[in-house]
């Protein structure tokens, strides 16, 4: 079985390599945590691209339901189609359309699915996919089908903890939680997307941002994704390395509160 | 051997299940951790843990299992070679784990040769990892220390180093209770029914047939408001004072309540001791967030199900002080009164001895159904609360 070892676009922290590996192999989810912004959602992708397999991502908003990622059976379309004389309205199957589960699970090779932002949906909304995720198999009542992976896919889920997870589902994940990353990796990581940096600027960069980390009173504090934005801005922008040193330019990228630039200003005051 | 590094992480407060324990093993059979401790830790550490506040306590069993284990590169091979020596599993070790997890001693062995069983076709890599059934897998970690290197492997300093770190230990909650059981608890207030909502999203199946018929078969889709929760909810909650120590308690049950979201409306006030002329509409007490008691009982209709929340423990005085006033105890018996569905919830379990303190207690809990601020306390006084009166 082929391993995942990062990509060209993606660092990662060893540990994180590891466990991905490891839910790879028991074949179980991988529920991922971390600050916003630490690359959650993009390890999904990085996974897909580099062991070439197909990404389908299922977006969690506060209205979805487990039934929504399974199958959704369009009455009402069959209705119209009745009335109006639409051919092939015999055949149940035309109007079961399959949600991004669904799709994993039909696949006919293995693909990467990821349940972005879990805790966005419903409290109850875990477990109900407890059988799926589980059997990685669901029947379709209307057809009387039954889904079941041919593949099992890699499925990665993703949490911000707005709401906490049942222990039912938390046992039957692999979980890791995304630390912030020191500076060697952040170093690593703005190399990875801005190969072309100046030497002093990055150092300077990483200087100003991890003592705008630790700055006391930030609300929302920067990660790695704003880090990257800011960064590709003062390259642009080609604003010397020594100015950091003094001001924070473009501090609305790394800052997106009202009260935390207002922190920042009375700090740099003091 | 490992067998008591799972009760030991059991006995630290770390819900591990038996499955997530046969996980691991399966982990290890298939190499998963690179024969390395570091590997190990991680292993164990991604399939057992469920959040960031266990990783602490992970942590903290991780190293008091393997801190035995000198740190002198020299005296570390042999007693690491003695704590991974191959115990086969006692026949008492069976029983404790049988006993421990409601499962006979045949179920656990059938899963445990299932799962071995269910390997064997896949993944036979591992090669130290080959065992010819059952409990013996476990016989094989001997020859794993090849696999160590104990001696100049800087992978198990790692691990070691890792946790012995603690890097999560703010995470730590200690949570006895999660908000989600209390969020779950709160769920069970309903009162669905239909109509007043914005949006019509629910396809209305009798009115689209009543609809359909009357354009003689032409078909004519009716929707509908979803159905809402039309509960109200009242939450009186003690602040300050004796309560200080069941802060955290409050702030969860305060937090639940919210979350658990969904009520027609929520009125969350706070009161120092007993309720009295005046409610405070935030927990630090100040007096310029008030409200007039005298408002709340007449603003709030008796459809409002309330839900007193303190220790009620105080100064006999504070309950009934006769000072021309209204005193706590009026006050308390008018929001009896007014609102049929009320409770008490008290943090700290229900005294047992009477004393000064305790005397306060008895005479509400004459007056109130009182109820522990415990999971099951919760539940039962939720049940009370939906109760026709």
């Amino acid at each position: 079985m082929k391993e995942f070892t990062g990509s060209s676009r993606y660092v990662a922290a060893p540990a994180l390599l590891e466990t991905v590996n490891i839910a790879i192999a028991l074949g179980k989810p991988l529920l991922l945590k971390g600050e916003p912004g630490t690359g959650k959602t993009v390890l999904a992708q990085a996974i897909a691209s580099s062991l070439d397999l197909k990404l389908l991502t299922w977006n969690i908003k506060s209205t979805t339901k487990a039934q929504d990622g399974l199958y959704v059976y369009d009455v009402v379309q069959r209705l119209y189609d009745s009335q109006l004389g639409t051919g092939g309205v015999d055949d149940v199957a035309r109007y079961v359309k399959l949600g991004q589960l669904g799709e994993a699970f039909s696949s006919q090779e293995r693909v990467v699915l990821l349940i972005d932002e879990i805790d966005k949906a419903d409290l109850e909304f875990p477990n109900d996919l407890l059988w799926e995720l589980d059997r990685m198999e669901f029947y379709i009542p209307e057809t009387r089908r039954t889904v079941r992976a041919k593949h099992r896919p890699i499925v990665l889920i993703t949490s911000n903890a707005e709401k906490e997870l049942p222990d039912a589902f938390l046992r039957r994940c692999v979980f890791h939680y995304i630390a912030f990353p020191d500076r060697t990796l952040m170093e690593e990581i703005v190399r990875v997307h801005c190969p072309d940096l100046e030497e002093a600027l990055l150092e300077g960069a990483l200087e100003a941002f991890y003592s705008l980390r630790d700055t006391a009173g930030i609300q929302k504090r920067p990660s790695t994704s704003e880090m990257l934005d800011w960064v590709r801005a003062l390259a642009l922008s080609g604003i010397p390395a020594e100015r950091l040193q003094t001001a924070l330019p473009f501090a609305g990228v790394l800052l997106k509160k009202n009260q935390d630039l207002e922190t920042l200003r009375r700090s740099r005051k003091a | 051997m490992f067998l008591s590094f799972f009760y030991l992480m059991r006995d630290r407060g770390l819900r591990v299940s038996l499955e997530q324990w046969l996980t691991v093993l399966q982990g290890l059979r298939m190499n998963l951790h690179r024969s390395s401790l570091s590997g190990f830790y991680i292993l164990c550490r991604a399939v057992v843990t469920g959040s960031e506040a266990d990783f602490d306590r992970f942590d903290t069993v991780f190293l008091e299992y393997f801190q035995d284990i000198s740190r002198e590169d020299g005296a570390l091979t042999e007693e690491l070679l003695r704590w991974l020596e191959h115990p086969e599993l006692a026949q008492a070790d069976r029983e404790e784990l049988a006993a421990g997890t409601g499962m006979t001693e045949k179920d656990v062995e059938e899963l445990f040769a299932k799962r071995l069983e269910d390997q064997d076709g896949e993944h036979n890599g591992g090669s130290r990892w080959i065992g010819t059934s059952g409990y013996t897998a476990y016989g094989n970690y001997g020859k794993v220390m090849d696999g160590i290197r104990v001696a100049g492997d800087s992978l198990w300093r790692s691990a070691y180093r890792v946790a012995g770190e603690r890097r999560y230990r703010d995470w730590r909650g200690d949570n006895t209770l999660d908000s989600r059981q209390f969020q779950a608890a709160f769920r069970s207030l309903r009162q669905i029914s239909g109509g007043g909502g914005p949006e019509k999203t629910e396809l209305d199946v009798q009115a689209t047939v009543r609809e359909t018929g009357r354009r003689a078969g032409r078909l004519q889709v009716e929707y509908t408001c979803p159905r809402r929760n039309q509960m109200k909810i009242l939450l009186l909650i003690d602040s300050g004072g004796s309560m200080e120590p069941h802060q955290r308690l409050c702030s969860l049950l305060f937090q639940s309540a919210g979350k658990a979201g969904h009520y027609k409306d929520l009125k969350i006030y706070y009161f120092h001791n007993c309720v009295e002329r005046i409610l405070y509409t935030e927990p630090t007490l100040n007096y310029r967030n008030t409200i007039s008691t005298e408002w709340v009982l007449q603003n709030l209709g008796a459809d409002y199900r309330v839900i007193l929340v303190g220790d009620a423990m105080m100064a006999p005085g504070d309950l009934v002080s006769h000072s021309g006033r209204s005193s706590g105890w009026d006050w308390l018996m008018r929001f009896k009164a007014r609102y049929p569905h009320i409770i008490w919830l008290h943090p700290q379990p229900a005294p047992v001895e009477h004393n000064y303190w305790t005397g306060t207690f008895e005479r509400l809990a004459g007056e109130f159904d009182m109820f522990q601020m415990s999971l099951e306390g919760l539940t039962a006084g939720m049940r009370k609360l939906m109760e026709n009166r």
